[in-house]
Parts: structure tokens; sequence; C-alpha cells
């Protein structure tokens, strides 16, 4: 551990005067500033003397040990490796089953489902706004009858299964609890996440459907309903990754997406929980970019942080709901269409720093994402990147590898403080649904966004391939094409549905939908009744939409 | 003479609007009047805010795949109304077997991920004149 001596700041004082001066003087350094890529200034070197005010029996610990700053975990990655789970999904649900089969068959431990925009946005394949959209980034879920034959041949008892789904959270997961039902798996042993993070919808995916109000009570039902029902499964992932994409700095990703899971407890609490029944189940989810160290300290302060917030802000008493666990995702925002090869070493180093902060599941992205979604081959390498980290690095061997190091542990603190000074403002405005309302997160975002644009443009940031080391002659690599059958093939599908299914119990189970979305009561049970009655997620949507309208943001620049 | 007007617009269900905000400020930085729409616009709201915009410039951010049914739609109506002479411009993620396709409905510029905001804005300027 790092014992702090008033000596070591002469020591430092010293080397700068006798040794760095005349070195700096004689061939100078290449910048006058160096910032990571969010724009934080970076000191020459540190030492012992910028670990002044950190205790690190209090503020690092050992793994497994309040704060968790090293690590949930007391034998890191030794006892078990982190998930390897890559998101996956396109055209039909036929389509992204064989996906799924490949990517576990070449031994992937956890499926995670990408959906298209139709099913993000709770529209059917023939609404006018589905138009060019069923398929294309995602697989297209109209019905329980597409969610059985998505995992069809595979034992949702046996694996665990992410779902990226925000708005329409709540139906997509009845479906998946209806089809484990029709597997015979037992709901009480079921474990995957969904990802019902509605905040990081307004602050910057934009996937929203219904108001924040209503929309955040649809989380707190689902809080209630998994605590009693279905208690192993992550009932929220509360995303900085989309945060970051949309051009956060790894500050404003670490500090909007802390003071979400807070505002998300306080929903909780405010609805009759007790802090220990559901924040245990509550998951989170970072960007792992490209500033190596910045991110690793991003980790490790966001463990921190997340324990003494629910320590002290919420009186938690267990421990697991001290401990922040996490799944990242590289960078997509930092795919580079040109020289798409160089993606793969972006996105092995940006797994890297995930895997030296405690990631708790990854997932790579694919070297041709600049382009189209990946193909199977692209998939493929991405997965073989993970495996390369967890095999032949041996970073894997030792616990919390950079713990200690000044420069690390002095970003982690820094970080936090930083994120601590956002939290506050926040907490001024009167929490994070009042913040997003007023555009605060969206405006900071946009400034960051485009701040880093122009620090593009003046080749004060470097992008390899794309200002700088530019090729002219760049062959073109084969791409995932999604035509336009995917949508035909859903469209027919659902034309037959409409004519099989008892129509009447349909018409009922909407009915009390939309009813009980004007009362308190808990919308899980009327979920589940219309989606055995195979009511599509558009009308199970539409059900919603008329109790609680539609979310219009007033755009920010 | 009078500023470019340009109407920046997101069509489609996407929601991934962070290219479209960089470029509005980008054009309106480099001296032309912006008009963003927001999100999920159809082709029949971005030629009616085209027309009640006075707009030179039309830019589509299309990301999700859905360029093949809106360019198409969007310059049909643009023709029915009289706009033809308005410059269409897209920035996104567009196959490169999708070019050809949208330069032969009129689509002038495509600019795909990596593109300098100087390169769309010196595009912009030499190929629209502004009307009196």
């Amino acid at each position: 551990m790092i014992t702090v001596k008033t000596a070591a700041e002469t020591e430092k004082r010293r080397w700068e005067r006798e040794t760095l001066e005349p070195a700096v003087v004689k061939g100078g350094e290449r910048a006058s500033t160096f910032t990571t890529i969010s724009g934080r200034p970076i000191e020459r070197l540190y030492s012992a003397e910028d670990l002044a005010g950190i205790d690190p029996a209090r503020d690092i610990a050992e793994p497994g040990v309040f704060p968790y700053t090293r690590g949930i975990h007391q034998t890191g990655y030794r006892g078990r490796l982190w998930t390897m789970r890559q998101f996956a999904g396109f055209g039909t649900p036929e389509e992204t089953n064989a996906r799924y089969k490949a990517l576990l068959g070449a031994g992937g431990t956890g499926l995670s489902v990408a959906f298209d925009l139709p099913t993000l946005m709770g529209r059917d394949p023939d609404h006018p706004l589905s138009l060019g959209e069923v398929g294309k980034c995602g697989v297209n879920i109209t019905s329980l009858a597409d969610m059985e034959t998505l995992f069809e041949g595979i034992s949702l008892g046996e694996i665990t299964t992410s779902m990226t789904i925000n708005s329409p959270a709540a139906i997509i997961f009845a479906m998946y609890l209806v089809v484990a039902e029709q597997q015979g798996a037992a709901w009480q042993t079921l474990s995957g996440t969904i990802q019902n993070d509605i905040l990081k919808e307004f602050i910057a995916q934009k996937e929203y459907i219904f108001p924040p109000r209503p929309s955040m009570r649809l989380i707190t039902d689902v809080f209630a309903f998994c605590a009693k029902t279905v208690p192993r499964w992550n009932t929220i992932s509360v995303s900085g990754y989309h945060i970051r994409e949309a051009g956060a700095t790894a500050l404003q990703e670490l500090a909007f997406t802390l003071r979400d899971g807070i505002e998300y407890v306080q929903w909780g609490v405010d609805a009759g929980l007790d802090v220990d029944d559901f924040v245990p189940r509550i998951s989170f989810f970072f960007n792992a970019h490209s500033d190596f160290f910045e991110e690793i300290a991003k980790y490790r302060a966001a463990r921190k942080m997340w324990a003494i917030a629910m320590r002290d802000r919420f009186g938690a008493r267990s421990e697991r709901s001290w401990k922040l666990r996490f799944h990242s995702q590289t960078a997509g925002v930092s795919l580079t269409a040109q020289q798409p090869y160089n993606n793969v070493v972006r996105t092995a180093l940006q797994a890297l720093s995930a895997v030296l902060g405690g990631t708790n599941s990854l997932h790579a992205n694919s070297l041709d994402e600049a382009l189209a979604l990946p193909t199977e081959e692209a998939a493929t390498l991405a997965l073989r990147t993970q495996q390369v980290i967890a095999h032949e690095t041996g970073v894997t061997n030792v616990v919390d590898p950079l713990g200690g190091s000044y420069f690390v542990e002095k970003l982690t603190s820094d970080m936090e403080q930083g994120a601590l000074a956002y939290f506050e403002q926040i907490d001024r405005m009167g929490g994070m649904v009042e913040a997003i309302e007023r555009g605060f997160p969206q405006k900071e975002i946009a400034e960051s966004s485009y701040r880093f644009q122009q620090a593009v443009e003046r080749k004060e940031k470097v992008i390899v391939g794309v200002n700088d080391f530019i090729q002219a002659d760049d062959p073109p690599i084969a791409i995932l094409y999604i035509d336009e059958t995917a949508a035909e093939r859903q469209l027919e599908k659902l034309d037959r549905l409409r004519q099989t299914r008892d129509q009447s119990r349909v018409t009922a189970t909407l009915d009390r939908l939309r009813a009980a979305a004007a009362t308190p009561e808990n919308l899980m049970p009327p979920i589940l009744d219309a989606v055995r009655a195979y009511a599509t997620l558009g009308e199970m949507c539409d059900a919603l939409r008329d109790a609680w309208g539609e979310y219009e943001e007033v755009p920010i620049i | 003479m009078r500023r470019l007007r340009v109407v920046i617009a997101k069509p489609g269900l996407d929601g991934h609007d962070r290219g479209a905000k960089v470029i509005a400020r980008a054009l309106r930085d480099a001296g032309m009047e912006v008009i963003y729409t927001g999100l999920r616009q159809t082709p029949e709201q971005i030629v009616t805010a085209a027309l009640q915009e006075d707009a030179d410039v039309i830019g589509l951010s299309i990301l999700s795949g859905a360029h093949n049914h809106i360019a198409p739609r969007l310059m049909e109506l643009l023709k029915e109304k009289g706009l033809d002479d308005v410059l269409v411009v897209i920035g996104g993620i567009i196959p490169d077997v999708d070019v050809p396709k949208l330069k032969a409905i009129g689509v002038k510029g495509i600019f795909l991920p990596g593109t300098p905001m100087q390169h769309i804005i010196d595009f912009i300027n030499a190929n629209t004149r502004a009307r009196v």
C-alpha cells in the first residue's frame, strides 16, 4: 500500500529542478499541454505527493472490501472471468436465432439481443414509421410468436440473456418470461438483464415513447415485480454507454450515469420498496473508450461512488446493494470507416482497459461496425479478441493490477470529485428527471461533442486513418447487407397472426392494460396477459400511449 | 446577399442525433442560417419545413439503413412542390453500393463517417447559389 511521505514532495521538486528542467530546455516536449480524449489536462509525472488526501484504507481498500475501488470480487478474474457477451441481432428472429447458436458454439458465454428500431420504439412492422427500418439495426420482434422463434433450441434456464430494450422493456421482458415458462424454466431461476434505462434515452439515445414520469413508473413496476417473482434478474442496466457515444466526456458519462442510478433508487424508495430488496439487481453499463487510463479510473471511481451513495445516501445495509456490477462495450463511436482493420486494434486496447478496470461482462465491437452490422466473421474475431486478453496476456492472474499506481489512483480520485460536483448541481435542480426536463445533461453533452469535433478538425486529437496517416487507396471490406426480405417476412407473419389469434381475447387484455395504466397497480400482470394472448408489441404500446401520451423533446443543439 | 438557409433533418425512427447536431452547429458557425427539425421527421414534414423556411439546402442525417426508402420519397415530394432546386445532401452510414442509386435520384452530396466538417461547408458553398 502507498504511504504518503512529506519527503516525497521535496524529492519530486528536486527532480524537476535538477533532472527534468535541463531536458525540457534542451529537447522540449511534443506539445505545451497534454490532455485525455475528454480534454482533461494530464501532468507529466505523478508521484506520492499527488496522493495527499487519499486514505488508502478508506478510499481504495482491498478487493471485495467497501468501497470496492479495487473490485467487488476478492479473487478478481482468478475466480471467474468476465462474461463474454456479444451483442447481436438482425433481420428476422429466424436469422438471429442461427447467429446465437453460432456465437454459443464459438464459446460465447451469454446472449445479448439487439432489437431493430420499430421494436425499440414500440411500432409494428406495418406502421408507416417502420418503413425501411424493419430488421435493419437489430432483430424485429412483433409478438410472443417471434420471441418463441428467437430462442428456439436455446434453453433459457441454462443461459443468461441481456436485452437492450428500454421504453417497451416491460413488454419484451414479459415475452421472455412466457417463452421460459413454455420451455419449463422456473422464473425464480432465470438470470439475465433488461436495459430498461429510460433516463439515458431522454439524455442521449432518444428512443423514448412515453413522457418521463409514466416511464419511470413502468420501471419501478418491474423492480417490484422482479423482487418477488424473478429475483435473479437484473431489472435495469443503468447505461453510460449511450451518453458517451452521444459525445459526453468520461467524467460526464460517470456523473450522469451514477446520478441516473440514484434517481432510480429514489423512485423505487418513493414507490414503497425497501432499498435492499431491489438495489442488488441494479446493474450498470459503461463505455470502454480509447483513453486507456482515464477509462480505468472511471470504472474504479464508479464502484467507489456507488458503494458510498447506497450506504450513506440510502442507508442500504446489504453488501449486495453496495457492489456496483457493470457490463462494458468498446466505443462504437471510435470506430472508423477508413482503414477498418485499425478497428481491431482499437477495440482490443479498449477491451483491455475494461478488463483492467474490473468489468463483469464485456462486448468487443467488430471491425466493420462503422459501415454496417457485423458479419459473422467479424463478430467471431471480436469474441476472439476477448479470449486473447483473457487467456494469453496474463492480466487476469492478478486482481486490480493498476491499484496503487500514483497516476491511476489520482485520476480515480479526480473523477470522483468531478462527478460529485455534477451530483450537487443536479440535486439542486431537484433530481435527474428535473435536470432532463430543463435540458441540462443534453446541453452539457452537445457542448462536449462539438468541442471534440473541433479538436479533431484542428488535428489537436489525431484519429489514425481519418485526420492523419491517411491512405488514398483504402480497399473496401465485405459487409453484411440487410435486404428488404426481412420486412416482407415479418409483415407476412404479422398478417397470419392477426388472422389466427383469438381476437376477442386480444381486445379484452388490451382494454385491461389501458385501464390499469391509469391506476397505480403493477402493470406486469396485465402485460403478461396481453403477451399470452399474442397481442403485438405495437398494440400494447398503443394502449399505453392512449393512457399516457407520447413524449416529444425540444431539440438542443 | 442573404445567408444560405439550411434545414437539417433526422428522418426515420432512429434517435442518434450527435452527427445532426454537430453539423448544424458547424454550418451555423460557418455563417449559414440553420433550422434543425428534431427527431423522427417524415419526408412530408421535412419538405413542409423546407418550403416554410425557404431553404436552399436540406441535409438529412441517416444512420439506420432506411435511406433507400426515405430519400426517393423526399426527392419525389420536392419535385411535386417545385422545390427541385433545393440542394439535398445526406450524412451518415450509407453502404457503397447505395451511393450511385442515391446520386441517380438527385442527392448531390453523400458524406460518410470521418468527413471533415469543412469539407461539407465547402461543398454546400460550391453547390448553391443563394436566391435573392
